[in-house]
């Protein structure tokens, strides 16, 4: 599939070679295509979900494994995988609809107006957000990003021997510092791999994004601002893309960039999780159930 | 200094599977005192009371009390964290933190209380180690990853780091079940040399370990598994083991079950 | 009872302040299940509170108004969401089924070692990119967009999940059943077809119901295959409409009462994929407690 993409594409390559991934014009009229502010758009937001998913994910598994009533654990569980079935359509339906309005009106003027204001990070914020902006885009992908981080990385977590926990607390220690000390450092690969999977879900996400994002061109240091994602772009300009002119090989180009950087982060993350199951002996596929890329 | 630590009248259930019911025994300090019985017979259970670990296991549950130099582990105001500090525990599977060093899992423990000088954490160490009979081994290969080392020196690893805590009690479950004859006995040694210092209760269906290295000996027996295991002897290890009062302690330790 | 050093600490923690930030800690993880909670009943109440007002008749028999008349409905979407998925299903689920087989029953050479390869890799494609390898491959050599390519488009995402989630169940038979009815003579096509796969009946049941749930609720390689369709069709080879694509649309479209069939859409899409995600976890429960 990938050596089809790569011929579909190659008009692109052939005519701007790696400069099309530096290049910042995307101009269908004059057959300038550059890929630097879909990569930049999908970069922020992804990290915006990563940045905002990773400590809820972290803090669910643990409860989830801490728990000991299984009428909190049980539902909870079941609750978090709806989370995971909910289609993208319908994240991105309420977020144009509720999240977004809301956000905008309440959330983000406050950060432009108070970390607005900072030297460095201030421009992170800078205000009279959009209505399509890139941190929307970010938190909408970051509720949908945590089923997947969570649940891989509980499930990484329960292969923690009982015992390794057990002596930790017998040493006097409490809940805090036996997760700390015992736990986390076992868990540690998988975890960071099932970051991994999260984040490659969230590259590829595209209809939740392209309803959040404003669609903008252009690279912005704002969150605030409009932004683009390589999904979204191809979503919306494929229909456009006639079979002449570099618009088709160049969006094609832009699917193979996204579809590298997706295998990468999937090899990658099945190797750290798969590390941590052999290295301490366990079931694998207790652990690889959950590993999708939807 | 004296530490007395009695079980005072101590039940604990599995849910509703009752394993002890009542049990009453007063440890002697300063000494080793063995648990042993046939499979089941709710050992492990008794000695994971005397840290309060039993109950971290999902529906488990305590009733009783056990007390140690006259306070209430399981009083309402006290609080399990604070409980393990003065008795420590070694598990039947060696098991060293495996992304600490050696040094590190010795003094995992004390790290836990406060940023101490280097030189005061490493003199702790030594002494544990010394103590736990493990010292010269492992003294140049401090830096080595704890789970490299072999299964009895894992093992007398856990001791140590157990120890440098300074706990009143050691409770033991089964701790050279899973090694090999030569490391049986040097955790053997290291637990006769220790006895000095550390009160330590040991679990063990060695009977000869428990008649080799103990002072005082509870036999445990949970005849029917509808009801809840029994203490059926306890007393001193040697008059145990030549003229037991009971019955079934001597069927047992002449070998005709478990 | 130590005769060395005493331990005057740099400094020393006090235990009330490590229960404490333990205690913190807890509050924390408790937060974040409140917090991961939150959006999921934003989300289904705002469904049914937009959604529900939008359904009547009409919604589900007829098919999109043009822009500015009143009335009309999904009707064509929904039909056309049945046909895509229902295409895409009866090939991938076979496909997937008699992979997982062979895998599972066969599977040792090099040829399993490539299906497994490929299946990981499919199954790690974002969804836009199959949409996009469609689009280059079947759209263009038809000339059109069309309901079968999105059909073909659901089942690259598909059959992956299919077999990956079949050979597991499949492997979850035990396998003394399979040696009790080799031992007695039965060739081994019949052992998998009398035996295997109706002991493994529910998981492999629930599979399929899992990747209905998700074939329904795709979008991007839909619309760049199927494109979407106001009218009602039941030509493969045609342009098609489906529920999520139409949300889509709708829901960035200016025409505000366009916004209510988006909401209305929603809602049909995810009681259809709830009832069938959570109907898949309590059947593969029932079959897990049945194989143990």
């Amino acid at each position: 599939m990938l050596g089809v993409l790569l011929v579909a594409a190659f008009p692109t390559f052939r005519a701007f070679g790696l400069k099309f991934v530096t290049g910042t014009q995307w101009n269908p009229v004059t057959d300038q295509f550059g890929a630097l502010p879909y990569i930049y758009g999908t970069v922020v937001t992804s990290t915006i979900a990563i940045a905002l998913a990773l400590p809820v994910s972290l803090g669910l598994a643990l409860l989830l494994n801490e728990v000991r009533s299984g009428w909190v654990r049980n539902p909870l569980t079941v609750l978090v995988d709806l989370l995971a079935a909910i289609p993208s359509v319908v994240y991105g339906l309420w977020g144009i609809f509720v999240m977004a309005p809301a956000l905008n009106t309440t959330l983000e003027p406050a950060l432009g107006a108070t970390l607005g204001k900072l030297p460095l990070i201030g421009r992170l914020f800078q205000p009279t957000p959009s209505a399509g902006n890139m941190l929307n885009a970010g938190i909408i992908l970051a509720v949908m990003v945590i089923p997947i981080i969570t649940a891989v990385s509980r499930e990484v977590i329960a292969t923690v021997p009982r015992d390794l926990r057990e002596a930790a607390l017998s040493m006097g220690a409490t809940r805090y510092e036996a997760i700390k000390m015992a736990v986390l450092p076992y868990a540690r690969n998988g975890i960071i791999g099932a970051t991994m999977l999260g984040l490659g879900r969230a590259l590829g996400e595209t209809i939740a994004v392209a309803m959040l994002i404003g669609n903008g061109l252009g690279i912005s240091s704002s969150l605030l601002a409009p932004g683009y994602t390589i999904p979204a772009v191809i979503a919306n300009e494929f229909r456009e893309a006639g079979s002449t002119g570099l618009h088709r090989s160049s969006l094609i180009a832009l699917a193979v960039i996204l579809m590298l950087i997706a295998l990468i982060l999937a090899a990658a993350s099945r190797m750290l999780v798969r590390n941590t199951a052999e290295r301490f002996a366990v079931k694998l596929s207790e652990v690889s159930t959950t590993l999708e890329q939807p | 200094m004296t530490t007395t630590f009695t079980i005072d009248r101590l039940s604990a259930w599995f849910g509703s599977d009752q394993i002890l019911s009542d049990i009453q025994m007063s440890i002697r300090p300063q000494s080793v005192t063995a648990i042993i019985g046939p499979s089941g017979c709710g050992k492990s259970t008794l000695l994971r009371c005397m840290n309060r670990l039993h109950e971290e296991v999902r529906g488990a549950r305590v009733s009783g009390g056990i007390l140690l130099d006259g306070n209430d582990i399981y009083a309402a105001d006290s609080d399990p964290v604070d409980v393990r500090r003065e008795i420590g525990m070694v598990f039947q599977r060696p098991n060293p933190f495996p992304t600490m060093t050696v040094f590190e899992n010795v003094v995992a423990g004390l790290k836990l209380r406060g940023r101490y000088p280097r030189a005061m954490l490493e003199e702790r160490a030594e002494k544990a180690l010394r103590s736990a009979g493990l010292w010269d081994e492992v003294k140049d290969r401090l830096g080595q990853a704890g789970a490299r080392l072999s299964g009895g020196q894992q093992q007398r690893l856990c001791i140590a780091r157990a120890l440098a805590n300074e706990p009143e009690v050691l409770l033991m479950d089964e701790p050279a079940s899973a090694l090999d004859p030569i490391s049986t006995q040097q955790i053997e040694d290291t637990v006769m040399q220790l006895k000095d210092t550390v009160t330590i209760v040991i679990v063990t269906h060695n009977m000869q370990q428990a008649a080799r290295i103990s002072d005082e000996t509870a036999f445990m027996l949970r005849e029917y598994m509808d009801r809840p295991s029994e203490l059926v002897e306890f007393g001193d290890t040697k008059l145990m083991f030549t003229t037991p009062h009971d019955k079934r302690t001597e069927a047992y330790i002449t070998g005709r079950f478990g | 009872m130590s005769d060395m050093t005493p331990m005057h600490a740099w400094r020393e923690r006090s235990v009330a302040t490590r229960k404490l930030r333990s205690r913190v800690f807890d509050t924390f993880m408790w937060l974040t299940g409140v917090i991961a909670l939150v959006p999921l009943v934003l989300i289904i109440s705002y469904v049914l509170l937009k959604g529900i007002p939008a359904l009547n008749a009409d919604f589900f028999t007829q098919t999109a108004p043009p822009p500015g008349v009143p009335g009309g409905g999904l009707a064509q979407a929904m039909v056309g969401s049945a046909m895509i998925v229902g295409i895409g299903i009866v090939i991938s689920v076979p496909l997937g089924i008699l992979t997982a087989i062979y895998l599972s029953e066969y599977g040792r050479g090099k040829l399993a070692s490539v299906t497994r390869f490929v299946a990981e890799i499919l199954l790690s494609t974002p969804s836009i990119v199959a949409g996009a390898f469609i689009w280059a491959v079947v759209v263009t050599a038809m000339h059109s967009f069309s309901a079968m390519a999105g059909s073909i488009a659901l089942t690259v995402l598909m059959w992956p999940i299919i077999t990956r989630g079949a050979e597991e169940t499949l492997r979850l038979v035990p396998d003394d059943l399979r040696e009790a009815a080799l031992a007695l003579g039965v060739p081994r096509w019949r052992v998998i077809l009398s035996i295997v796969l109706p002991t493994a009946g529910p998981g492999l049941f629930t599979v399929v119901m899992l990747s209905v749930a998700r074939g329904l609720g795709e979008t991007a390689p839909i619309l760049l295959t199927a494109l979407g369709n106001d009218f009602m069709n039941l030509n493969p080879a045609q342009p098609t409409d489906a529920v999520p694509l139409r949300i889509y649309n709708y829901a960035q479209s200016p025409i505000v009462a366009w916004h209510d069939f988006a909401w209305g859409g929603a809602i049909v899409l995810l009681v259809v994929v709830l009832t069938l995600s959570i109907g898949a976890r309590i059947l593969s429960d029932r079959q897990q407690r049945r194989l143990r």
